[in-house]
C-alpha cells in the first residue's frame, strides 16, 4: 500500500483501466469478487437457515421461493451453496498459503544456492509429483480422519512442489541479470537479494500460479468432500451436496446441477483471473518495453 | 543419448525407492492394529499377539520394510486383511477395469484435444478459435464427477442407453463391458481434453511464430503440410509432458469416478481398503499406481528423445 502512494494518481487509474480492458481479467475479477462476496454475505444472511430441516418442503423443484430448489431434507439449495462456498474458498486459500509459504522459500533457496542442495530439492519435488495428488489427498484424509483441516493439509502439501518449481524457475531467470550483479557488488548477501530483488520480480508469476492452484484446490476439495473426506455435515460443502444428489438424480436433478454450477463458475472465474494477470504481465510484452 | 537415458532411468529408480519408503512410513503411523481388526473385538490379547507375530508385525521397522519391498519386486503383495486373499489376486481382478478405463479416457482425450488444438491454432482469433477456447475454458473448470452425474442423468436415467453404474464384467462379452466403461471414460476424458486442447494450441502458436515456419511457407510449402510436418512435431514436447501428467491425474481420477459409477476397479478397491483400514491393500495399490506414474513419466522423457533429434545427439 505504500507503493500506491508513490505512484502518481493518473498512472494508477491508467493501470486499472488497462487491467479492466482485458476481458479475461475483468470477467475473472467480477466472478471472484461475486463468489467472495457471497461467502461473506452468508455469514450474516442467507435466504433460509441451512441448519433447519423442513421435511415438508423436501425435494422441491426450483421456484420463486427456492430459486435452486430444496434438498432431501427440505433445505434451501441456494442457501447451502452460499454457506458451502466459505468452506471451498477457505480450504483452497489456506492450501495455496501453505504451498506458497513453504514452496517459494524452498524454490528461492534452490535457485540461490544451486549445486547439491538444488539437485536434492528438485529430486524431492519429483518424489511428490510421483504421487497422484488426489489419491494421496484421499489417503491422508482417510488415515488422519476426514475433515476440513486435514483436507487443507492434504491439498496444501501438493501445492508445495508446484510453487517451489515456479519460484525456482523464476528466480533462476532473474539471478543472471545485471542489477543482481550490482546488488552483489554492493555487498548484499543471498537472502537480502532474494527478498529485495528476486521476490518482487517473480511476484506476479507466483500470483498467476496462485490463482491456478486456488482453482485446482477448489476442485480437489469438492472431490474429497464428495467422497465424504472433506468438511463434515452439518457444515454444507459443494462436494457433499453432489454426493447427496447422486441417488436423487432421477427425481431431483437440481440437487446436482446447482452445486456443480457453483464449482464450475468459481473455478472458471479464478482461471480467467489467472489468464488475465498472465496476459497483463506477458513477459514478451515486458521485454519490448 | 545413452547418458540421457541412463540419467532418466537412475532418477526414476531413486524416485521409486523413495516413494516406497514414504508410502511405508505413512502407513506405519496409522492408528489401529491390523491384527485386532482381522480378529474382531472379541479376540483375546493372546490371539491378537499370536497373529501379530504371524504377520510379522512385531519385527523391527527396517526388516518389515525390506520384507515388504522385496515382496513387491516379486509381485508378492501379501494377503488382504479383510478379503483374506492375496492382494495380487485382488489387483489382477480390478486392474482389468481400471486400466482399460484410464486408457480409453486417455485415447478419447487425445483424439479430441489434438484436432481441436490444431484447428484453433490454425484459425487463431477467428470465431472458431474463440468458441473452441471458450468451451475448453469452461471444460477445464468442470469437476469430472459432476460431469459424470450429468452424463448419468442424460444417458442412463433419461435416454436409458447405458447402465447408470456397475460393471458387466468381461466374461459377458466385450460390448456390455465396454458399454459400462463408456460414460466413466467420457467423464474422465472431457475435462482432460479441455486442458490438452489448450496446451496443444498454445504450443502450436509458439512454434508457428518461429522463423523456420516462415521459411517453410516462403518456399511454397502448403499451410496444411507446414502445420502437420513442422509445427505439430515441434509442439509435441509440451503436449507429451501434459499427457504424462494427465495419466497420473486419470489414475487418481478413477478413484472418484469408479465410486460414482460403482465400478469394481483399483480406485474403488483402494478407497474401500482405506476406509476398512486394510493397509496392506492400500500400500500395494498406491505403490502400483506410483510405479505406473513414474514409468509413464520415464516414457515421456524417453519419447522426448524420439521427437527431438537434438536430445538424441547431445552428449
Amino acid at each position: 500500500m505504500t507503493l500506491q502512494t508513490q505512484v502518481p494518481e493518473r498512472r494508477l487509474t491508467d493501470a486499472i483501466g488497462k487491467a479492466l480492458a482485458n476481458r479475461s481479467f475483468a470477467i475473472g475479477l467480477f466472478i471472484a469478487l461475486l463468489v467472495a462476496g457471497t461467502a461473506l454475505l452468508s455469514f450474516v444472511w442467507t435466504p433460509y437457515d441451512v441448519t433447519k430441516l423442513v421435511i415438508a418442503d423436501k425435494q422441491q423443484a426450483p421456484s420463486w421461493l427456492h430459486w435452486f430448489g430444496t434438498d432431501h431434507f427440505g433445505r434451501d439449495i441456494l442457501s447451502m451453496i452460499m454457506v458451502g462456498s466459505r468452506n471451498s474458498l477457505a480450504v483452497a486459500l489456506v492450501a495455496v498459503g501453505i504451498g506458497m509459504g513453504l514452496g517459494v522459500p524452498l524454490g528461492c533457496l534452490a535457485a540461490a544456492r544451486g549445486g547439491l542442495l538444488d539437485e536434492a530439492l528438485m529430486r524431492l519435488n519429483d518424489l511428490v509429483f510421483a504421487f497422484p495428488a488426489l489419491l494421496s489427498a484421499i489417503m491422508i484424509t482417510a488415515i488422519f480422519g476426514p475433515g476440513a483441516i486435514n483436507a487443507i493439509i492434504a491439498i496444501g502439501i501438493f501445492n508445495v512442489p508446484v510453487f517451489a518449481r515456479v519460484a525456482r524457475a523464476g528466480a533462476l531467470s532473474i539471478w543472471p541479470r545485471e542489477f543482481i550483479l550490482a546488488a552483489r557488488a554492493a555487498g548484499k548477501g543471498g537472502t537480502a537479494i532474494t527478498v529485495e530483488h528476486i521476490l518482487p520480480n517473480i511476484a506476479t508469476l507466483l500470483m498467476v500460479q496462485g490463482t491456478i492452484q486456488f482453482a485446482l484446490g477448489i476442485l480437489a476439495e469438492a472431490g474429497l468432500s464428495y467422497l465424504g473426506l472433506g468438511a463434515q455435515p452439518p457444515m454444507p460443502s459443494w462436494g457433499r451436496m453432489l454426493f447427496d444428489a447422486q441417488t436423487k438424480m432421477a427425481i431431483a436433478p437440481w440437487m446436482a446441477i446447482f452445486p456443480g454450477l457453483a464449482i464450475v463458475v468459481t473455478v472458471l472465474g479464478l482461471n480467467l483471473l489467472g489468464d488475465g494477470i498472465a496476459d497483463l504481465i506477458d513477459p514478451k510484452a515486458r521485454r519490448q518495453r | 543419448m545413452t547418458a540421457y537415458l541412463l540419467k532418466r532411468l537412475v532418477i526414476a529408480a531413486i524416485t521409486l525407492v523413495l516413494a516406497s519408503m514414504v508410502v511405508f512410513a505413512v502407513l506405519q503411523v496409522v492408528p489401529g492394529d491390523p491384527a485386532r481388526l482381522m480378529l474382531g473385538m472379541n479376540a483375546s490379547a493372546e490371539q491378537v499377539e499370536m497373529l501379530r507375530s504371524q504377520l510379522g508385525l512385531n519385527d523391527p521397522l527396517v526388516l518389515r520394510y525390506l520384507h515388504w519391498a522385496i515382496g513387491l519386486l516379486h509381485l508378492d503383495f501379501g494377503r488382504s486383511y479383510t478379503y483374506s486373499v492375496p492382494v495380487l489376486d485382488l489387483v489382477r481382478e480390478r486392474i482389468v477395469v481400471s486400466l482399460p478405463l484410464a486408457l480409453i479416457a486417455l485415447a478419447l482425450s487425445t483424439a479430441i484435444a489434438i484436432p481441436v488444438g490444431l484447428y484453433s491454432a490454425s484459425r487463431r482469433g477467428r470465431a472458431g478459435d474463440v468458441i473452441a477456447m471458450g468451451v475448453s475454458q469452461v471444460g477445464v473448470a468442470v469437476p469430472n464427477f459432476w460431469f459424470a452425474l450429468l452424463l448419468i442423468y442424460l444417458f442412463a436415467v433419461w435416454l436409458r442407453w447405458v447402465p447408470a453404474g456397475g460393471f458387466a464384467g468381461w466374461k459377458a462379452g466385450a460390448w456390455p463391458a465396454l458399454k459400462s466403461l463408456l460414460l466413466p471414460a467420457v467423464a474422465l476424458a472431457l475435462p482432460q481434453a479441455a486442458i490438452l486442447a489448450r496446451v496443444t494450441r498454445q504450443a502450436l502458436l509458439e512454434v508457428l511464430s518461429e522463423d523456420y515456419i516462415r521459411t517453410a511457407r516462403a518456399k511454397g510449402m502448403p499451410y496444411r503440410a507446414v502445420l502437420w510436418r513442422h509445427a505439430l512435431r515441434n509442439a509435441l514436447i509440451p503436449v507429451l509432458t501434459i499427457m504424462g501428467l494427465q495419466f497420473a491425474f486419470l489414475l487418481a481420477g478413477t478413484v472418484i469416478i469408479e465410486n460414482v459409477f460403482y465400478l469394481p476397479g483399483l480406485g474403488r478397491l483402494v478407497f474401500q481398503a482405506i476406509t476398512q483400514r486394510d493397509l496392506i491393500v492400500v500400500e500395494s495399490v498406491v505403490m502400483l499406481l506410483v510405479a505406473a506414474v513414474i514409468a509413464v513419466n520415464l516414457l515421456v522423457d524417453l519419447s522426448y528423445a524420439l521427437v527431438d533429434p537434438r536430445l538424441r545427439s547431445r552428449e
